[in-house]
C-alpha cells in the first residue's frame, strides 16, 4: 500500500558523472546540478481549476522566482502581505513584496475571481529557466483567512511542452480567528470585511486549513452553510512549459 | 527532464557503491502541518517491506493500537527490535506542537533489509487518530524527498471525543488536550467505529460548548484536513 501524496516532490538532484572522468572530478560533482545556462528563456502556462463546492478563489497571484523566495513558510507567522491576500484577497502587496526580492523573476495576476468549477490561466516568462520556481496564491474568499497555493514549486525539470499537474490544499494564514461570523468574510457569503491588521487566530502561524464548520454543522454564529465546507484538494494546478 | 546519470562502471563500482548504490544514510524530518493538533512522540522506523507498522484496510496490531490510543511506543519498538528493524523514537523529545518540526539523527541502513520507512505518532486530542506513513521505499539516490501524509484512525476505539485521561488500549476516552483548549463533561460524540480496520480518519466533530455538549473538543480548534504532516527524507 502506498501512502496518499498530495504533493510529492523531489527537489534536489545531484549528478553522478561518467566514469571516464577523474576521481577528482567525481568528488567535485557532488554539488547541485547546473545543467543549462541561466540565461535560458522559458515561458510557462499556468492553469488552475477551482474544485470547491462554494468557495470562489480570489484573482490569482503567480510569482516566478529562483530558490530562496518564500511567499510563506509552514509553521511560521505570515507576512503582512500574505495576511492581506489571505484575509481580503488583495494580491498587490504580495506582488510588490516579491518584486523587491532578489530572487524575483516574473509575476502575473488574475483579473477576476475564479468561481467554483471555473478555471483561469496565465503565463509567466523567465530568463533563468534552469533555476525557476513558481509560487501561486489565491484566497478562498468565503473564509476568514484561508488560501490555496503552490509554494515554491520547482519548474526547471519541465521539458518543452511537458506539463505537470498538482492538487493544491488549503492553508490557514493564522492571522484571523476563524469565526465565520457576519461581517468578517469578504466573499459573497457575507460581503464583510477583508483585511484587518489584528492577529487573533488560535496560532499566529501558517498551517493546513482545518476547514470551515458552518451553521449547518454546529457553529451557530457562522454565516456559512454546508455548501461552503471544503476538503482538500481545493484546486488543480497544471503547469505547462510552452516556450 | 533532469535525471541522474547512473553508471554501471565496473572499475568504480566498489568505490561508488558505498555512497549511492544502496540507501545508506539518511535523516527524516517531520513537520506538524495542523493548526490545533499535537503529535505524541514520533516513531521513525526503517524495516523490511513485510514488517510495516500499519496498513490501511487491515486491523491495527496491538502495538499500533497502544500508540494510537495513548502514544505509547514501547510495543512498536519491541516489534522492530524483534525483526532487527532500525528506528528513532521520540526525536522531538516530547510532543510536536502545531507548525513545529523535528529531524532525526542519521539512520544508516546500508547492507540491511531495512529499506522501507514508516512514521507514526498519535494525534492529540483524538481517541485513536495518528499520523501515518507506511512502507515508503527509502530512496536510493542522494537528494531531498518530500511526502505529505494523512491522518488515520486505528479503528480500535470509539471516537467519543471525551477527554478523561483514557490512554491505555481498550480504555475509552482521550488522554489529554495538550494545548489546554479541551472541554469537559461531554456526553460523547460517537459509538464504536463502523470500520474497525485502519482507515483514513474522518476528522473530529467538536463543538463550541467547553462544559458539556457532545464533545470535549473545540470544533474551531481541533478539526483538521489532510495533509496533517510533512515528511522530508534527506538521503546523503
Amino acid at each position: 500500500m502506498k501512502p496518499v501524496h498530495h504533493l510529492t516532490t523531489r527537489r534536489h538532484y545531484r549528478l553522478l558523472l561518467p566514469v571516464m572522468l577523474s576521481a577528482l572530478t567525481l568528488a567535485a560533482c557532488h554539488h547541485d546540478k547546473k545543467d543549462a545556462p541561466n540565461t535560458e528563456n522559458r515561458t510557462f502556462k499556468i492553469s488552475i481549476t477551482n474544485l470547491t463546492a462554494n468557495q470562489p478563489l480570489s484573482p490569482l497571484a503567480a510569482i516566478a522566482h529562483t530558490h530562496g523566495y518564500h511567499a510563506f513558510m509552514d509553521g511560521q507567522a505570515a507576512s503582512s502581505a500574505l495576511e492581506k491576500l489571505a484575509e481580503g484577497g488583495d494580491h498587490q502587496p504580495l506582488i510588490i513584496q516579491a518584486k523587491a526580492d532578489s530572487h524575483y523573476l516574473d509575476s502575473r495576476t488574475g483579473t477576476a475571481p475564479i468561481a467554483p468549477g471555473a478555471s483561469d490561466s496565465l503565463e509567466v516568462s523567465v530568463t533563468h529557466g534552469s533555476k525557476a520556481y513558481l509560487s501561486l496564491l489565491s484566497m478562498l474568499v468565503n473564509t476568514n483567512d484561508g488560501f490555496t497555493a503552490a509554494n515554491s514549486y520547482h519548474l526547471a525539470d519541465l521539458a518543452l511542452h511537458q506539463s505537470r499537474t498538482l492538487m493544491l490544499p488549503a492553508w490557514d494564514a493564522g492571522t484571523e480567528a476563524n469565526t465565520e461570523a457576519a461581517g468578517t468574510l469578504p466573499g459573497p457569503a457575507d460581503l464583510g470585511e477583508g483585511y484587518n491588521a489584528t492577529r487573533d487566530d488560535t496560532v499566529n502561524q501558517v498551517g493546513i486549513h482545518r476547514g470551515v464548520i458552518s451553521a449547518d454543522d454546529g457553529l451557530a454564529s457562522s454565516v456559512l452553510n454546508g455548501s461552503h465546507r471544503f476538503d482538500n484538494p481545493v484546486a488543480r494546478l497544471t503547469i505547462t512549459r510552452i516556450d | 527532464m533532469k535525471k541522474q546519470i547512473l553508471l554501471s562502471a565496473g572499475a568504480l563500482s566498489l568505490v561508488l557503491s558505498s555512497s549511492f548504490v544502496q540507501a545508506a544514510e539518511f535523516t527524516v524530518s517531520v513537520q506538524n502541518l495542523t493548526q490545533g493538533i499535537h503529535f505524541t512522540p514520533l516513531l521513525v522506523a526503517a524495516h523490511p517491506s513485510k514488517n510495516t507498522l500499519f496498513k490501511a484496510g487491515y486491523s491495527a496490531s496491538p502495538a499500533l493500537q497502544a500508540m494510537a490510543e495513548g502514544g505509547a511506543l514501547t510495543g512498536l519498538t519491541a516489534d522492530l527490535d524483534a525483526i532487527s528493524g532500525q528506528y528513532i523514537a521520540n526525536p522531538a523529545g516530547g510532543l510536536l506542537a502545531p507548525g513545529k518540526s523535528t529531524t532525526t539523527t542519521t539512520i544508516n541502513t546500508h547492507d540491511s533489509k531495512n529499506q522501507y520507512l514508516s512514521v507514526v505518532a498519535m494525534m492529540l486530542p483524538t481517541n485513536d487518530g495518528f499520523i501515518g506513513l507506511s512502507n515508503y521505499p527509502i530512496p536510493k539516490h542522494a537528494g531531498t524527498y518530500t511526502i505529505n501524509i494523512n491522518g488515520y484512525d486505528a479503528g480500535t476505539e470509539a471516537n467519543d471525543e471525551i477527554i478523561n485521561g483514557g490512554g491505555a488500549p481498550g480504555t475509552a476516552g482521550i488522554p489529554a488536550a495538550p494545548g489546554g483548549d479541551g472541554g469537559k463533561n461531554a456526553t460523547g460524540a460517537a459509538a464504536a467505529d463502523t470500520n474497525t480496520k485502519v482507515h483514513i480518519h474522518r476528522g473530529v466533530l467538536g463543538d463550541t460548548d467547553a462544559n458539556g455538549g457532545i464533545s470535549d473538543l473545540d470544533s474551531r480548534i481541533h478539526r483538521w484536513l489532510n495533509p496533517v504532516a510533512r515528511v522530508t527524507i534527506t538521503v546523503k
